[in-house]
């Protein structure tokens, strides 16, 4: 168990609690329970959560793997910097943010499982956990061994092209090979 | 087209099935509910809502059932072993069960959105009920008390509480709200830690956050035991359409006595107790197996921190490119790990190779390197062996087998088979050519595959049959270092890499010029294609058989099998 990254879990959870929030609160709105209004609020938090969810944060070890089209997410959540990096920010924004939806039945679930993950998040805050952007890696050019000399400024002496195209007569004698079948010109 | 009916076509059979029953089911429960008369005056109070809760409810106890079976994999062999006569499609569906354990998963997951939908939108209702916000008729329902000649409609009884907290305190107090609660939960819990990228990585979360299913099945059954969900019984002494515009007459004229409500018994243990039966019985039976001896014949650290172990159990028998579970108690007493087995039939006893990828294979590695030579490893427990074997394999004259990655695994029991059942002359065995391609991105982990190799070629040319294996290892991923050391050492007659006599080919394979090959050194036979490796390589090879198949009968013709071990 040593190796288990929790955000990673705390991430799936939070984002699935904010698709709970937001269902939760579009039928209490559409329905216009008795106090829609913390409907219409569980509606923002859940839109504010899967916002901040969705990024996925880089692994310690092994690949990350990006949600599709994540990378403008990536780019505002890592915008403010420590707010979303530190684990601890996020278990206390989360338990902050689920309060208000435990006060009308239709949201309540989408508490209770935005607390669950503000406790995961919590966890790996105390394990020193930390929410790195995932970003396309620059390309380094690997520093090429000495044994490769400078590449050669001038093309090779060859005969020119028309001596060097293939010939329908002589395929076998030829110095490279088509994909597609070579015939002759008919005129 | 031919290939695509035969590989796929009893799956999607039955999925078809599976989707119908399920839509009859929603269907059925939908109208039962929308259009029962017992059901008119539950109706006036909650609208179609009554039926969209109770249609999904049906369908969840059908999944319910179906979800425990595809992972009795003691079960599934059973099944297995019993059809043996009955063809080998019939046989991989059963080695799909994760896939449809996974679907009747999401079946689930979107059937409870929905039957909770429903009943957030039922609950608000009788709230307003019960609290005279709609017309007489509803007042009058939600007003039948559990008393001396009445019976209540509205589960909603106590109204002392916040208008707005009332639901919630509804869902609280009731035993299908409670248990509602605690199964949506765990259904979450459940989801988010079964996520691939969970699973992968921290197979540990994953697994041990699965166990709440018990949780869930529990509260399951005992959901439905409040019988909340109440239709009308004294449908003929109370006829609704007579008395529902005289509800101040109820229970003081003769055509009109007051409606008697009960809710049905709870039906959802019948559907699920069989295969929680069947699921307790599979855990008794891992058990059982884990309790069982097992000894270690050799334990061997292989280069690249590759573990041997060569096992013997009482009664063991096996098939090529099956699989078991290990179990070590010393390293956890839960955790039960899959390893496709490395020996053949015709051995005495059965290997796996393990490579340290995680906590529990690196602790195994490192428990049995501390180990003094020639004794015991630590306690293991092996449940199986598990999966349709590759029989096929050695029902073809030519066959060309394609390993790629850790997928050359199954591979090496499938080439001793063949080798033992070649110099044993078996009668099952067609196989008079083998061509075997090695796709790896280097040969770390799997030197002792190539080692197998090298005994298989020695041998070979000993009996002076050296044209029976055909190999080619192809290492994806070189550098410039491998190819400085190719080139000061090209000429020697072994390849620098493997060791072997084949030299390592480098890059993807040209499978143009493999089939041409083929088919040149083949011009009559049938020839069979195996793959175990990425799907996006068995879409190219698929392809390829297609393409240099000959329509031909009396010339070479391709099939490829796409195997899942």
């Amino acid at each position: 168990m040593g190796k288990i990254e929790w955000a990673m879990w705390a991430n799936e959870q939070a984002l699935a609690a904010g698709l709970i929030l937001l269902t939760g609160g579009i039928v209490g709105v559409a329905g216009l329970f008795r106090g829609w209004e913390f409907a219409a609020y569980s509606i923002a938090a859940g839109v504010f959560v899967c916002l901040l969810e969705y990024p996925r944060g880089k692994k310690n070890k092994g690949t990350s793997v990006e949600r599709t089209g994540q990378y403008c997410f990536t780019v505002c959540v890592k915008a403010f910097g420590p707010l979303t990096r530190n684990y601890y920010v996020r278990a206390f924004i989360h338990a902050a943010i689920a309060v208000p939806a435990g006060f009308m039945l239709a949201t309540v679930l989408g508490c209770v499982c935005l607390g669950i993950a503000s406790l995961i998040y919590l966890g790996a805050a105390i394990r020193g956990e930390q929410w790195e952007p995932i970003l396309p890696r620059t390309e380094t050019r690997k520093a090429v061994g000495e044994s490769i000399k400078q590449p050669p400024q001038n093309p090779p002496p060859r005969p020119p092209a028309e001596m060097r195209r293939k010939r329908a007569e002589d395929l076998e004698g030829a110095a490279y090979d088509n994909p597609i079948k070579v015939t002759a010109n008919e005129e | 087209m031919g290939n695509m009916i035969i590989n796929h076509g009893l799956t999607s059979f039955i999925l078809v099935v599976w989707m119908s029953i399920n839509i009859i089911l929603f269907v059925w429960f939908y109208f039962f509910y929308d259009l029962g008369d017992q059901f008119y005056y539950t109706r006036h109070l909650l609208g179609s809502a009554l039926a969209w809760a109770r249609a999904p409810a049906a369908v969840l106890n059908f999944n319910c059932l179906l979800i425990l079976l595809p992972v009795c994999r003691n079960l599934l062999s059973l099944i297995r072993g019993s059809f043996m006569c009955c063809g080998r499609t019939m046989r991989k569906q059963l080695d799909k069960n994760i896939s449809f354990h996974k679907l009747v998963a999401y079946m689930i997951g979107l059937m409870t959105a929905v039957h909770t939908i429903a009943h957030l939108l039922n609950v608000e209702w009788y709230n307003n009920s019960r609290r005279g916000m709609y017309d007489t008729l509803s007042t009058a329902l939600s007003d039948l008390p559990d008393g001396y000649n009445t019976t209540y409609l509205n589960p909603i009884r106590n109204i002392d509480v916040n208008a707005q907290q009332n639901p919630t305190y509804f869902a609280m107090t009731s035993l299908a709200g409670i248990t509602g609660v605690i199964i949506t939960l765990c259904l979450i819990l459940i989801i988010t830690s079964s996520m691939e990228v969970i699973r992968r990585s921290y197979f540990e979360v994953f697994w041990y956050t699965h166990h709440l299913f018990v949780i869930f099945f529990i509260c399951l059954v005992i959901h439905g035991a409040g019988r909340i969900v109440r239709s009308q019984k004294n449908l003929v002494q109370h006829n609704y359409t007579l008395c529902k515009d005289r509800t101040e007459d109820w229970g003081k004229v003769a055509e009109c006595p007051y409606p008697q409500f009960a809710g049905s018994p709870p039906g959802t243990w019948m559907w699920v107790i069989g295969p929680m039966f069947l699921y307790l019985c599979e855990r008794i039976l891992r058990f059982i197996r884990y309790t069982q001896t097992v000894k270690y014949r050799k334990i061997v650290i292989r280069p690249s921190k590759v573990l041997e172990l060569q096992l013997v159990k009482a009664g063991f028998k096996m098939e090529v490119g099956q699989y078991v579970f290990l179990n070590c108690p010393a390293i956890s007493h839960l955790e039960w790990h899959p390893f496709t087995m490395t020996s053949a039939p015709e051995e005495d006893f059965f290997s796996v190779h393990i490579r340290s990828v995680g906590d529990w294979t690196q602790k195994l590695i490192s428990m049995v390197e501390e180990l003094p030579e020639g004794t015991q490893g630590p306690r293991m427990g092996v449940d199986g062996p598990f999966g349709t074997a590759s029989e096929d394999v050695f029902d073809y004259e030519v066959s060309m087998l394609v390993g790629a990655g850790i997928g050359v695994t199954p591979f090496a029991s499938i080439l001793k088979s063949i080798w033992y059942k070649f110099k044993d002359s078996d009668p099952k065995l067609r196989t008079r050519k083998i061509y075997f391609y090695w796709l790896c991105r280097e040969t770390h982990a799997f030197e002792w595959f190539a080692d197998l190799l090298q005994v298989l070629e020695k041998e070979m040319e000993e009996r002076g049959m050296g044209d029976f294996l055909t190999y080619k290892l192809f290492l994806t991923g070189w550098d410039q270092s491998h190819t400085d050391h190719v080139m000061v050492r090209f000429d020697e007659d072994t390849d620098v890499v493997t060791g072997l006599k084949q030299k390592t080919n480098y890059g993807r394979p040209n499978w143009e010029k493999e089939f041409e090959q083929v088919r040149k050194e083949n011009p009559s036979s049938t020839v069979g294609t195996f793959l175990c490796g990425p799907a996006v390589l068995a879409k190219v090879l698929a392809k390829k058989c297609a393409k240099y198949s000959d329509v031909d009968p009396r010339k070479t013709r391709f099939y490829f099998n796409k195997e899942n071990f």
